[in-house]
């Protein structure tokens, strides 16, 4: 970014800790745009003339008599079509060979879309793992995240929901991302011969964490980009919010705030909120679907991150590995898609939503017969029966390299029903029963 | 708080999220409310705190780009509803601006709308006459608003007695017309129009008194109805970690409550779940009225990406809006969704502004807070001897779903029902996942509602809510023993004591929120359902072993479901009666 003649330029830094710096300065406005000693800054807090920045890379190594630019504007993006195909970092500048984007400014963090000029979301998404499509339908305009410990393969499960949503665009947002992570998904997308409908925004390990909270904000603003201006269906995929939420505690610490739960800042479900809920449908065609990554530690959904999370997407994606199957599988009773309801029995057969439902209920009967077993009792004959349909039914259904169509995954399930229980163990309306019940 | 003509100016010397600091050329009162001029926009702003000649204010939007030195103008009055016929089947803000009538697809900042058509006309039909003595609150006339008798009310500001000194005869009048003149003791001429203007964070006094509450508000939730009651003017909360099913059971309410006015409040939750609200409200009908549910309602949406400080104005406007169709004689129901967000709220600008920090770093006079909003629910007289109710349900999410949290201990020990739900219940899909054994309704030991419930419903009907809740304990304490000793370690009458309990269970307390049929219960059928459930229970089977245990209920419970899925009396829902009554035969002993 290059100084220009408007700028206003001080140099007297008053105070320094390692994420921020307050200048003495007139004129500022919050939340603007500042270059300290040649790196970028916020404006967080004004009083009276004494204006404090978050420096995003850090103070290390700044003077008091540090140069300070005051750009007369917050973080802003070029948005355009020339964006598609390309890789940013997190403050929007290329970070492939490309040309910079020339295109329209746009101030990032913008406005709320208002609520009734919203459409109720109703698009399917379909990904061909059974355990969403089935069990936790996805629908444009939904934000939900994995919820999965660090060792588990969410950005691959992520990859591959993204190239099968038939997404216009793909926006990766990608926080912390590990450098392989990074080439994963290069890979991935360029593999698929998808390159052309990616844009990416990263940082990475590498780079310094309080940059990250540039990220989902640049994402999000290229999405709306392509939302609304081109009426596309844009897939966001933001990974892994836990980093992000680490730096806003980073700050919110330097700065002195006083902390909430898990040390994290009381304004944390709001910071988050404001994110996710740039998900929507728009009336003219366009929406932004926003897939995220929480990661866990040791599977505790009680930590403030996930559980934040948790009351503002709707709904969330649980992987775990199926030890008796020895494969991931999304776990039905922890995962749940909120938005399914809209699209269930209504764009997909009329028997999906109590199908799912009835498979779920024997697939915990399973877990009581085998809770019965670890404990040393005997198991009935129903019991036996129940835990051979969760084998089943894990195999078959829940697990993550399953790819069949939503009508293929009914037709399974109903076939395992029939296998191993009887109509009024499976206890779904009789109509339903009469229609699909397997013919000997 | 003076209302005076000269206002106080001010210039903004500090900035901090949305928490700004003004200095100030004169008075300013607490909670008053400003305007920052901010390039051609004025933004709206409350005072939260005063030091010296420093106010600060919390602002009502985003404070991206102000700067110290711009200009701030004081109102003179604090956060005020503007109060009049047309607010029914309106969406608002947390402020109470109309969101239909902003232009853009984008919330702008600082775009003001009127809370109602100020230009329209309404038929006024008198109900006061010349030399009449009136109050506050008292009915001067009413226009019809979709189908409801709106009352244009003498203004709730007014302190002591008024004479009637002119009255608008029946007619077409505006809004803003002058439909009546009162004279106080002073001789002061007081105009009033169809609207009054009231500061929402104060409670509306309006009436005589407020009594226990004694009558039922039927909901057709079944755990809700039959187990655990709410009334009308009752109070209720729902706690319930993410995802245990808060919203859906609270729009289930919302839907098929047997109140006439519904006011929901959506603070600080997700944007697509007013969503829903704007889709199908118009479109479904009122089960009591058989007209559309838009049409006794109102929705407040402060969702969870509005401005913070919005998000604390909403629930007030919200109760605001409640009371002054509470003043009517009506029956309003109030939904706040979720009241954890709005402590949040609070705990956000406590921490700005420094102080010194309560539990989980909320406020201190969190509880105060939480118990004054709750008290201003109730059924009252009014001084016309006439009665009105605000019931209020609010949601509650506590951090990490543990129930020992501020917002929580707080809600209940002010609000008389408690839905707790439970993630195990949610998890297993038993929906409602309100956990029976935990819940409970204190209105249920009111000897004036008991008297009203085995009037209106069965002579026994508490007696057998009684047997039903007894009928869950014990299959619970029988559960936990067959957990510990086995299937075949406990005797058949142990499995029998569980599987009587699962078919309540199944049948009253699970209930499908998205089966057209099953999701409203009426009270009669709940009656019926019940006398049939109590019925399974009290009869005598006999069985060799346990393992036939299992399988035989499971029957039984698959039969009363389809009773439950089909049309009350219909003669599908006969043809599973009989199915059942076959059931139940076969294992007659003897
Ligand atoms: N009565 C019900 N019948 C069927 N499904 C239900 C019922 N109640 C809840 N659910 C399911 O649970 C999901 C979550 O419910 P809901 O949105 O009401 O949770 P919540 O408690 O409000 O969560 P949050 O605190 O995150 O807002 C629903 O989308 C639905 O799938
Ligand atoms: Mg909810």
């Amino acid at each position: 970014m290059e100084t220009r003649a408007f700028q206003r330029i001080y140099t007297r830094i008053e105070q320094i800790t390692k994420a921020t710096c307050t200048v003495r300065a007139t004129g500022v406005g919050y939340e603007e745009l500042a270059m300290v000693a040649g790196r970028a800054a916020q404006v967080v807090k004004i009083i009276e003339d004494q204006a404090t920045l978050q420096v995003f890379a850090g103070t290390e190594g700044i003077p008091t008599n540090a140069e300070v630019v005051f750009m007369g504007k917050s973080p802003t993006l070029k948005v355009g079509d020339a964006l598609a195909g390309r890789f940013f970092n997190a403050y929007g500048q290329p970070i492939d060979t490309g040309p910079e984007v020339e295109g329209e400014e746009r101030e990032i963090g913008g406005p709320s879309v208002n609520p009734v000029r919203r459409k109720q979301p109703s698009e399917l998404i379909t990904t061909g793992i059974a355990g969403i499509d089935l069990n936790n339908t996805l629908v444009t305009g939904q934000k939900i995240p994995f919820f999965a410990d660090p060792d588990q393969p969410f950005n691959q499960v992520m990859a591959m929901v993204a190239l099968r949503a038939k997404a216009d665009k793909i926006i990766l947002g990608g926080i912390g991302l590990t450098n392989d992570d990074y080439l994963y998904f290069k890979n991935v997308f360029e593999n698929a011969g998808a390159l052309h409908r990616i844009i990416s925004f990263v940082n990475t390990t590498e780079d310094p964490p309080v940059e990250r909270l540039l990220v989902p904000d640049m994402a999000l603003t290229a999405a709306e980009y392509f939302a609304v201006e081109k009426k596309e269906k844009v897939l966001a995929l933001l990974t892994d919010m836990t980093l992000y939420a680490d730096a806003l505690s980073i700050v919110s610490n330097r700065m002195d705030q006083i902390p909430s739960k898990d040390s994290m800042p009381g304004s944390l479900y709001s910071d988050l909120a404001k994110l996710y809920e740039k998900a929507v449908q728009f009336e003219e065609g366009g929406s932004i679907t926003i897939i995220a990554v929480t990661t866990l530690s040791g599977g505790d959904i009680t930590h403030a991150i996930p559980d934040n999370t948790g009351y503002i997407t709707e709904g969330q994606l649980f992987l775990r590995r199926d030890t008796e199957i020895g494969k991931v599988i999304v776990d039905p009773f922890r995962s749940l898609s909120r938005l399914k309801q809209l699209v269930i029995g209504k764009k997909t057969r009329a028997d999906h939503p109590q199908v799912m439902n009835a498979a779920v209920r024997l697939y915990a009967d399973a877990a009581n017969a085998r809770t019965k077993l670890e404990n040393g009792f005997d198991l009935t004959d129903y019991d036996e029966r129940a835990l051979e349909f969760a084998r089943e039914y894990s195999r078959e259904l829940l697990a993550i390299d399953v790819n069949i169509d939503t009508e293929k995954m009914l037709e399974v399930a109903w076939m395992l029903f029939g296998r191993y229980f009887s109509q009024a163990e499976v206890g779904i309306k009789q109509e339903l029963m009469d229609q699909y019940w397997p013919k000997e | 708080m003076k209302e005076t003509a000269q206002h106080t100016k001010g210039k903004v010397s500090g900035i901090i999220a949305n928490l700004v600091i003004v200095q100030v050329d004169g008075p300013v009162a607490q909670n008053e409310i400003c305007y920052i001029r901010h390039s051609g926009t004025a933004l709206m702003a409350e005072v939260i705190k005063v030091l010296g000649d420093k106010a600060y204010v919390q602002v009502f939007e985003s404070t991206r780009g102000l700067q110290p030195g711009m200009e701030v103008d004081f109102a003179g009055h604090m956060l005020e509803a503007a109060l009049g016929p047309g607010i029914l089947s309106k969406n608002y803000d947390g402020l109470m601006h109309d969101l239909d009538a902003m232009t853009g697809v984008f919330l702008e900042r600082g775009e003001y709308t009127d809370a109602f058509d100020m230009g329209r006309q309404w038929e006024f039909r008198p109900l006061a006459g010349v030399g009449d003595t009136v109050e506050a609150g008292s009915w001067l006339g009413e226009v019809d608003e979709n189908n409801i008798p709106h009352k244009i009310m003498a203004p709730f500001k007014l302190e002591g007695q008024y004479t009637v000194k002119s009255i608008a005869r029946a007619g077409t009048y505006g809004v803003q017309d002058h439909i009546a003149i009162l004279t106080g003791h002073d001789g002061r001429e007081i105009p009033v129009s169809m609207v009054q203007h009231w500061p929402v964070k104060k409670a509306v006094k309006a009436y005589v008194r407020k009594p226990r509450p004694f009558k039922l508000l039927e909901t057709g939730v079944r755990t809700i109805d039959t187990l655990n009651p709410i009334v009308e003017g009752g109070t209720g909360f729902i706690p319930g970690p993410f995802g245990s099913g808060k919203t859906v059971m609270q729009q289930a309410i919302s839907k098929q409550a047997e109140a006439d006015i519904v006011i929901v409040a959506a603070c600080g939750e997700r944007a697509n779940e007013v969503v829903d609200l704007f889709t199908e409200f118009p479109e479904l009908d009122d089960p009591w009225t058989g007209r559309k549910l838009m049409e006794r309602t109102t929705i407040i949406a402060n969702t969870s990406n509005m401005p913070v400080a919005a998000r604390e104005a909403s629930v007030y406007t919200a109760m605001a809006i409640a009371e002054y169709y509470r003043s009517m004689g009506l029956k309003v129901l109030l939904l706040a969704d979720s009241t954890s967000r709005w402590a949040q709220a609070l705990r956000e600008m406590s921490n700005r502004m420094e102080e010194l920090p309560g539990p989980d770093a909320f406020p201190m006079d969190l509880p105060a807070i939480i118990s004054n909003f709750y008290s201003r629910a109730g059924i009252v007289y009014l001084k016309n001897g006439r009665t009105g109710s605000i019931t209020f349900i609010g949601t509650v999410s506590p951090a990490g779903g543990n129930l020992k949290e501020p917002v929580t201990e707080s809600t209940k020990k002010v609000a008389r029902c408690f839905y707790a739900l439970s993630q195990q219940r949610a998890d297993s899909k038993r929906y409602p996942a309100i956990d029976p054994i935990e819940s409970y309704s204190k209105y249920l030991e009111y000897p004036e509602l008991q008297e009203t419930l085995n009037q209106q419903i069965s002579p026994g009907w508490v007696g057998q809510v009684e047997e039903l809740k007894n009928i869950l304990l014990r299959g619970k304490e029988a559960a936990e023993q067959i957990n510990i000793l086995g299937d075949d370690g406990v005797s058949v009458d142990t499995h029998l004591i569980f599987w009587k309990s699962e078919v309540v269970d199944a049948i009253i307390l699970q209930q499908d929120a998205f089966d057209e049929v099953d999701a409203r219960s009426p009270l009669r059928r709940q009656k019926y359902m019940v006398d049939k459930v109590l019925a399974v229970a009290q009869t005598e089977l006999a069985f060799d072993s346990y393992e036939e245990v299992n399988p035989y209920f499971k029957r039984v419970i698959a039969a009363l479901k389809q009773m439950n899925y089909s049309e009350f009396e219909s003669p599908g829902f006969r043809q599973y009666e009989e199915e059942l009554q076959g059931i139940l035969e076969e294992r007659k002993p003897g």
